[in-house]
């Protein structure tokens, strides 16, 4: 099921649109054909078991790879040929990806500040860390931080050049229960101040239930549900996502799935 | 969250002077990690030094038995200072590159504003820097140990330094660039790749000693006419500056092929979807 929604964009591009996005590692479709497009200010969960095709789908986005064929487009910029065109107005979060270990998380935030622009860049540190609780961390190398806090300096490095669209892969996964809802907290409130789009990856079904306005599930590089969470978990007649995840997960696969 | 965020204040990206701060950003990068760690930095001297004293002293000894080691004073020195400014700048170039994917920072790199020619710039620029912690105070001790002031060379030493260190930058790009498309399994082609110059561009002895179907090789190398260009001032006190512009037309055209080839190795890499697994 994909789902085509309208685009309040007054003529601009998208923030997101993918169209007929395939990736073929091999002989293997890693992602096969799929379509969507993203509106501003909206919040969409990726979902889907290992290995159906989230993080490839995430790196076309941010044009680190190179679709099969098919375009990822993020504001109106072809990401395989013209990435260079937004990316200061994008920024990643992943736990599977640090930030220089020996520097400190003040010399971290310089570096990426510098990278992305970020004009009167030390009151944009200072900000920052005042708001993510950085403040007493800042001259402490990052590879001596616990993992809770490495992921506020990950968020950090993610929100200093404000971005428009955020992607985020899995953004509080081995996080304790209390760092996991403040940075959830986080999250919505930097969204709905600056109306950024997000995408998010997250095997963790209550974090996209709160967060998401949106859920693409992916399978085996196919999009299977696009729809809000509510829809989706009433569709399935369950009582929230993560049953819905685990039902589509434990079904047996359709004759057509098999012979892909 | 603040709530009176303002919109935010990004530097105009086309600019020369938004890519002048993103190299600048990449600079410092890599000079924190240099500062972070005093074994780092004194592992920069540690092999120049070991070597300079091994031939040293070698020299003292044979120009004590040999009458040409004698008149031949400065040559081994000499050239173990211009063979560790070509080795020494390759591993700066690759190693600062490396530091990347040894800390997983390179997805980050990777999708932030920062350029390839940028990146490439940035590591051109810390490779002489780790050359210049390296290498001032080797020749400085060279001077100290065995009298050889390797600025008593003059313009011939502008001369050789910079060949050295194009054809350096040539061979990180190309290094590099294989580490990008196949990962840390091919790290050790980026610590080996310029020993494979040592026996060919003939850094302790003139081409004439290699056998006549390897000397076109030789002679196919930029190195090899900074130490013919070497042996020619120490042994009979002329600089030969067709060497000089020799090794300066092959290190333009290497130097093209070794971009051409990280550009080329990048692309294959965002094919693959090698750049999103990389790390320890």
């Amino acid at each position: 099921m994909q789902k085509s929604l309208p685009s309040p964009h007054d003529g601009r591009p998208p923030p997101v649109e993918v169209k007929r996005l395939r990736k073929v590692y091999r002989e293997v479709a890693a992602v096969d054909g799929i379509d969507f497009t993203l509106r501003e200010a909206a919040v969409t969960a990726l979902l889907g078991g290992n290995g159906a095709g989230k993080t490839t789908t995430i790196s076309m986005l941010m044009g680190l790879v190179i679709p099969t064929s098919g375009e990822a487009r993020v504001f109106g910029a072809d990401m395989a040929n013209e990435r260079h065109r937004v990316l200061h107005r994008m920024n990643f979060e992943s736990p599977y990806v640090d930030v220089p270990m020996r520097l400190t998380v003040r010399q971290n935030l310089e570096i990426y500040g510098r990278l992305y622009g970020v004009l009167d860049l030390k009151a944009a540190i200072t900000t920052t860390a005042e708001e993510l609780r950085l403040a007493d961390l800042l001259d402490r190398p990052y590879g001596k931080l616990s993992a809770g806090q490495k992921t506020r300096v990950s968020l950090a490095k993610a929100l200093l050049n404000e971005p428009e669209l955020l992607l985020l892969d899995e953004p509080t996964a081995s996080l304790d229960p209390d760092t996991a809802d403040w940075v959830r907290s986080k999250l919505e409130d930097y969204c709905a101040l600056r109306r950024a789009t997000v995408v998010l990856a997250s095997h963790n079904m209550a974090e996209v239930e709160r967060l998401a306005d949106r859920v693409i599930m992916l399978e085996r590089g196919r999009v299977i549900a696009d729809e809000t969470p509510a829809a989706l978990i009433q569709r399935f007649g369950r009582s929230n996502l993560e049953e819905v995840f685990l039902a589509i997960a434990r079904r047996a696969p359709t004759g057509e799935e098999e012979r892909r | 969250m603040r709530h009176e965020r303002q919109a935010p204040r990004l530097r105009e990206q086309t600019t020369l002077a938004a890519s002048a701060g993103r190299i600048w950003g990449m600079i410092l990068r890599y000079w924190y990690v240099i500062r972070s760690s005093w074994p780092r930095t004194a592992e920069l001297i540690y092999w120049p030094l070991v070597q300079m004293l091994m031939w040293g002293f070698l020299q003292r000894y044979l120009a004590s038995t040999a009458s040409f080691a004698a008149k031949a004073a400065g040559l081994f020195i000499g050239a173990v200072l211009l063979w560790d400014i070509l080795v020494r700048s390759q591993l700066g170039f690759a190693v600062a590159f490396l530091e990347d994917i040894w800390s997983r920072n390179l997805g980050h790199l990777m999708m932030s504003p920062l350029r390839p020619i940028e990146l490439v710039a940035a590591l051109m620029a810390v490779s002489f820097l780790k050359l210049m912690v390296a290498m001032v105070p080797v020749a400085a001790l060279a001077y100290a140990f065995f009298g050889f002031n390797v600025l008593s060379l003059g313009l011939a030493f502008a001369a050789f330094f910079a060949n050295l260190v194009f054809t350096s930058w040539s061979l990180g790009l190309v290094s590099t660039g294989v580490v990008l498309r196949w990962g840390l399994g091919a790290e050790s082609f980026a610590w080996l790749i310029v020993f494979v110059l040592l026996p060919l561009c003939c850094v302790y002895y003139p081409v004439a000693t290699l056998p006549g179907w390897l000397q076109p090789v030789a002679l196919a190398l930029p190195p090899t006419y900074v130490f013919e260009g070497l042996r020619a001032i120490v042994l009979e006190g002329s600089f030969v500056a067709a060497l000089m512009l020799k090794a300066f037309v092959l290190n333009v055209i290497y130097f093209g092929l070794g971009f051409a080839a990280f550009a080329y190795f990048l692309q294959s890499a965002r094919r693959h979807g090698t750049l999103v697994q990389m790390g320890e």
